[in-house]
């Protein structure tokens, strides 16, 4: 049985800011991660990030995720571990990981004193006819494929959902010197951000927003895909229907938060449509119902690497002064943290957020 | 429009280039940055005023068009791509334009290219006139084209040899 003062779940942005912000603050802190890589969706992304210069605006995601890890690494008193999944949550406090060498699993146990979960989220899926045929992929199997294994997914890719996920992920195709033949949305605006979506219409890939994805067709894998214009209740329009000749789907229309390991350990739970789904609710601090326990990230609401890293510095300084460490910088820091966070939810496109939040908070 | 289809009209851009007298006086810049977002590198990469400080991150870019000397600098730093430098001086018929390039191949210096405009579509073949790809640039290279003044308005893409597959 290992034995630390904080446990943190996750290695993504937020997880791995948590770290190193208990670990600053002079707790015992383990890291756990259950891929290989720390970074969580850093690690796929090519592209500049927004935010401001404190959370590496315009710096490659990848790269975020590199300077995070190396921060990490500073701290004697953080230790991590990759290839690690926590399993379980359990009443007397221990939490269960499995960890996968090159031999075999190993099952480990480890208490801690408080636990803060940044697990982030899960691709949500789409109903349609065929939607298993080969060639149908979700975002983030695309951006694996491309972004780690160096793979293209296809020649030709209809991209569903022009989210910022799913303009990244097209603009990275077109990097990749694969076709893009267009991005369908079945809202009646763009939600990811103009710039982005600007950048790709200029390289010509067009844009139908209004549109769903009614059917996928091909003998062994995808082949042709069809999409029709939707009424007011999303209802697919007969009529409207046009074809593309394409060998990839890509699917990205959301994320919902990673809430397992919160219902499992009895946290409350709100259903929150702005935030992506079932998310605990928590204080301003990040802590939730039950005191041990803090949530940062994308598992607190689909939002932001800028945010979830800011969410993990607060999370981790607040859960180490709980637990009696002194950090002489402890209230300049959260009040600092507390207003970027107010500031990166800001205008117009943080407004859902703001609406999500005064939901959760207690 | 802008919000359907992801390319902004005449009446956008109206809002953002400098005024034609601006323009008589070298280059400058021109940022096409619409909404609300929670961005703001332009501003820190300019080093001389002419992004004026952001009180709120999620400000719109407003530009001091006097202060700014049309360096270039903030091009790359711009995670939206939506920045670009004009040099109306550059030739009596011709603008000089630096936009940001971020795919394979690169063109070269004296190529000629697809210009394309904010559709994506071919309006007219343009020559390259410098392709710069430094380090402090973090892999968005810059192109500058030679674009003939009466097409200066509408061209914000190139088209690069017939197609970017390597394979
Ligand atoms: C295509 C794309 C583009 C994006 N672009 C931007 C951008 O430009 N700017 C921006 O700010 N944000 C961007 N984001 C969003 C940003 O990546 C996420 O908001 C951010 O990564 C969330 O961080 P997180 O730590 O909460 O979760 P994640 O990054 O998802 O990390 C969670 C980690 O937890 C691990 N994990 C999950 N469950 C367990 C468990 N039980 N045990 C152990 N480990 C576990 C996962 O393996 C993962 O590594 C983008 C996202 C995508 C997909
Ligand atoms: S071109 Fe140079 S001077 Fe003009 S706004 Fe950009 S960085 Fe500032
Ligand atoms: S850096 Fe680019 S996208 Fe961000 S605010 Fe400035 S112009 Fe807009």
């Amino acid at each position: 049985m290992m034995h630390t003062d904080i446990l943190v779940i996750g290695g993504g942005p937020s997880g791995l800011s948590a770290a190193i912000a208990a670990g600053k603050s002079g707790a015992e802190v383990l890291l756990v991660e259950g891929n290989q890589y720390f970074g969580g969706q850093l690690v796929k992304q090519t592209h500049m990030f927004f935010g401001s210069e404190k959370q590496y605006a315009a710096t490659r995601g990848f790269d975020i995720g590199k300077k995070l890890v190396e921060e990490v690494e500073v701290y004697d008193n953080v230790k991590t571990l990759h290839s690690t999944t926590a399993l379980g949550i359990y009443e007397d406090g221990i939490v269960t990981l499995e960890q996968k060498t090159e031999s075999e699993d190993v099952y480990l146990k480890v208490r801690a004193k408080t636990i803060i979960i940044g697990t982030g989220a899960l691709e949500r899926s789409l109903p349609f006819t065929n939607n298993d045929l080969p060639g149908i992929y979700g975002a983030g199997a695309v951006q694996t494929l491309m972004n780690e294994y160096l793979v293209k997914p296809g020649k030709r890719v209809l991209m569903v959902g022009a989210g910022n996920i799913g303009l990244i992920i097209s603009y990275q195709l077109l990097q990749a010197g694969v076709e893009v033949a267009g991005i369908i949305d079945a809202s009646s605006e763009i939600g990811g951000y103009l710039v982005h979506a600007s950048k790709i219409r200029r390289s010509g890939v067009p844009i139908f927003t209004g549109y769903t994805i009614v059917k996928a067709e091909g003998k062994d894998h995808l082949e042709k895909a069809t999409i029709a214009q939707v009424d007011r209740h999303w209802k697919p329009i007969p009529g409207t229907e046009k074809e593309f000749k394409v060998d990839v789907l890509c699917i990205s229309v959301g994320l919902t938060p990673s809430s397992a390991l919160f219902w499992q350990v009895g946290c409350e739970m709100e259903y929150v449509r702005d935030l992506g789904g079932y998310v605990p609710k928590r204080n301003q601090y990040l802590q939730t119902t039950l005191k041990n326990i803090y949530v940062a990230g994308d598992s607190a609401g689909i939002e932001e690497a800028s945010s979830a890293m800011v969410e993990g510095s607060i999370a981790g300084l607040s859960a180490s002064h709980n637990l009696g460490f002194i950090y002489e910088d402890y209230q300049r820091d959260i009040q600092e943290l507390l207003q970027e966070l107010e500031g990166l939810r800001g205008g117009e496109k943080g407004e859902h957020i703001r609406n999500g939040y005064n939901m959760v908070g207690f | 429009m802008l919000k359907t289809t992801g390319v902004p009209n005449d009446q956008d851009l109206d809002g953002v280039f400098p005024p034609q007298e601006r323009l008589g006086k070298g280059p400058v810049v021109v940022v096409e940055c619409f909404e609300t977002i929670p961005c703001n590198p332009c501003y820190t990469a300019c080093h001389f005023g002419g992004i004026e400080a952001f009180k709120d991150i999620t400000d719109l870019p407003t530009i001091d068009f006097e202060k700014c000397n049309g360096c270039t600098l903030c091009i790359s730093n711009c995670p939206g791509l939506a920045i670009m430098v004009i040099d109306y001086q550059y030739h009596k018929d011709y603008v000089k334009m630096t936009i940001p390039y971020e795919f394979f191949p690169l063109p070269k210096e004296g190529e000629w290219v697809k210009g394309l405009d904010r559709r994506g579509e071919v309006v007219i073949n343009v020559q390259v006139i410098l392709v710069k790809n430094a380090k402090h640039q973090d892999k968005t290279p810059l192109i500058s084209i030679a674009v003939p003044k009466a097409h200066f308005k509408k061209l914000r893409n190139i088209e690069v040899g017939d197609s970017n597959d390597q394979s």
